[in-house]
């Protein structure tokens, strides 16, 4: 069974998480292009290799930010947004 | 025979390569490189050859041919999809599918089954509907069917699902649904690139893409570079490794999606079946093992690994769709990459960078597009413009906001 790290519930199986996607900064909508917020809207970077991800501790309604190879599936680090951090 | 066969295999001088030949290095230089050989890439090879003489063509393959999404889709095909853009280009598929064992002189065992969309609730035949009018609009063979009906053309089926959901209400039918040997898809065109000169190199990977004032001049390769001035990258799975050679930004994540088969059973199941909300389809195989599928994995990865979460859903969904199935063992499993886009439609065609053309963003709906991806982008390469058909799927739609909504595609939930 694969074991996420919840930063705040400690190391719980992944059938009580759930995936929110890329972490990626918005930009403000009134100061960029159409073509610049279509950009943020629909691309992703989708790259073999290391990517910081929202994840959802379905259990406890947590918010956490992950670094996840999404290559090997395996779980970098995890913490909270700007908060606390638990490794892997 | 087997003395024969030995002798056979000891022998270095083989009479003839049974597909095609192996050769033993690259060239300098191509008209067009192929990244992929896949039945995409393989297809486009062909269709270069066919249709424009186009024969000093290299197809870069990192493994061996038909080993990624080609042989590892539920090989369905069919052309009931909901946009007028994605039905008209999955039925020119189909028709050139129904040819395409008579072209290749090879058995692709293409069964034409007939295709049943389960909907299991008011507003799920409501958007069958909606995808039957679009499809007879367009010619293509589609109506929408009682729970009656389902339980006449699949007498096996357990029209209250075990009671676990909501009962059939009813079902999108497609006759012309079909199921083909996919691998020998691969085989059929790699063999026809073969006999016109295009070269077919496994085992080679591409590491870099050259580009010179925004257009391609070569690809860089483990087994050294080589001049082009045209490539196609047709990876799916791969694309996103691809597409920052040459800095493009895309909207695809790659997500995997597995499959099963069953140990055989004698034939009893001449249908296609597919349920999104059992997030199942399910077809018996010409060996008589069930082939079933599901939904994709929850989260994005790269990577083709199998879990037992997936087998243990995917055969709760089939005893609920089918009760007699409870003792049935499940044989194999295994996943194939999904390269997602946002409105469930490829992204095929030219792009920014000159000499630089995609064939991506296949999802689940890649093997029953291959015939008509490949003559597509065939003709997109040799005459450099978007062929009418897959005009709608170019990259820039993001870019201009106009996305092309696939509602039909599979193990999208409705």
């Amino acid at each position: 069974m694969k074991i996420i790290h919840c930063p705040i519930n400690g190391p719980r199986p992944l059938q009580e998480f759930h995936f929110g996607g890329q972490v990626r900064e918005m930009p403000v909508g009134s100061q960029v292009s159409d073509a610049e917020w279509a950009d943020y809207v629909f691309n992703r970077s989708g790259e073999p290799g290391i990517q910081r991800e929202w994840w959802y501790h379905t259990a406890s309604g947590t918010w956490f930010i992950a670094e996840r190879d999404c290559q090997s599936d395996e779980f970098i680090r995890t913490y909270l947004y700007g908060g606390r951090e638990s490794d892997a | 025979m087997p003395h024969r066969l030995l002798k056979f295999g000891f022998n270095k001088e083989h009479p003839e390569p049974r597909m095609f030949h192996a050769p033993a290095q690259l060239k300098d230089e191509y008209d067009v490189v192929i990244i992929g050989g896949g039945g995409h890439g393989l297809g486009a090879a062909y269709y270069l050859a066919r249709d424009y003489g186009i024969t000093n063509v290299a197809v870069i393959e990192k493994g061996y041919i038909g080993g990624g999404g080609t042989g590892r889709n539920t090989a369905i095909v069919r052309s009931n999809y909901l946009t007028n853009e994605g039905a008209r280009f999955y039925q020119a598929s189909i028709e050139l599918f129904q040819d395409l064992s008579r072209e290749f002189d090879l058995n692709l065992f293409y069964s034409e089954r007939g295709h049943f969309t389960l909907a299991h609730s008011p507003a799920s035949l409501r958007t069958q509907r909606w995808r039957a009018e679009v499809n007879k609009h367009l010619g293509i063979d589609s109506e929408v069917i009682g729970p009656s009906e389902v339980k006449r053309l699949v007498p096996e089926i357990d029209l209250q699902c075990g009671g676990h959901l909501s009962p059939i209400h009813g079902a999108l039918y497609h006759p012309p649904g079909a199921v083909a040997r996919h691998d020998a898809v691969a085989w059929g065109y790699a063999r026809g690139a073969d006999r016109a000169g295009v070269e077919i190199h496994q085992q080679t990977e591409v590491t870099d893409i050259e580009i010179r004032d925004h257009a391609v001049i070569g690809v860089h390769t483990d087994k050294g570079f080589i001049k082009t001035g045209k490539v196609l990258s047709a990876v799916a799975g791969w694309t996103t490794a691809i597409t920052p050679m040459v800095g493009l930004r895309t909207p695809l994540t790659v997500h995997p999606l597995q499959a099963v088969v069953s140990e055989p059973l004698k034939p009893w199941l001449d249908k296609i079946v597919v349920s999104a909300s059992l997030h199942l389809y399910v077809s018996q195989s010409a060996r008589g093992e069930l082939v079933a599928g599901a939904s994709l994995d929850p989260y994005e990865l790269i990577s083709m690994r199998s879990t037992l979460d997936f087998t243990e859903g995917v055969s709760s969904h089939l005893v609920d769709l089918f009760p007699m199935l409870g003792d049935i063992k499940i044989m194999r499993q295994w996943a194939g990459l999904c390269d997602m886009t946002p409105d469930f439609s490829p992204i095929m065609g030219t792009t920014p960078i000159d000499g630089f053309y995609i064939d991506a963003g296949w999802g689940t709906w890649g093997f029953k597009a291959t015939p008509i991806s490949a003559k597509t982008m065939a003709a997109t390469l040799a005459e450099d413009k978007d062929h009418e058909l897959i005009e709608p799927f170019n990259l820039s739609r993001f870019s201009r906001w106009q996305l092309v909504g696939e509602k039909g595609a599979a193990s999208v939930g409705h």
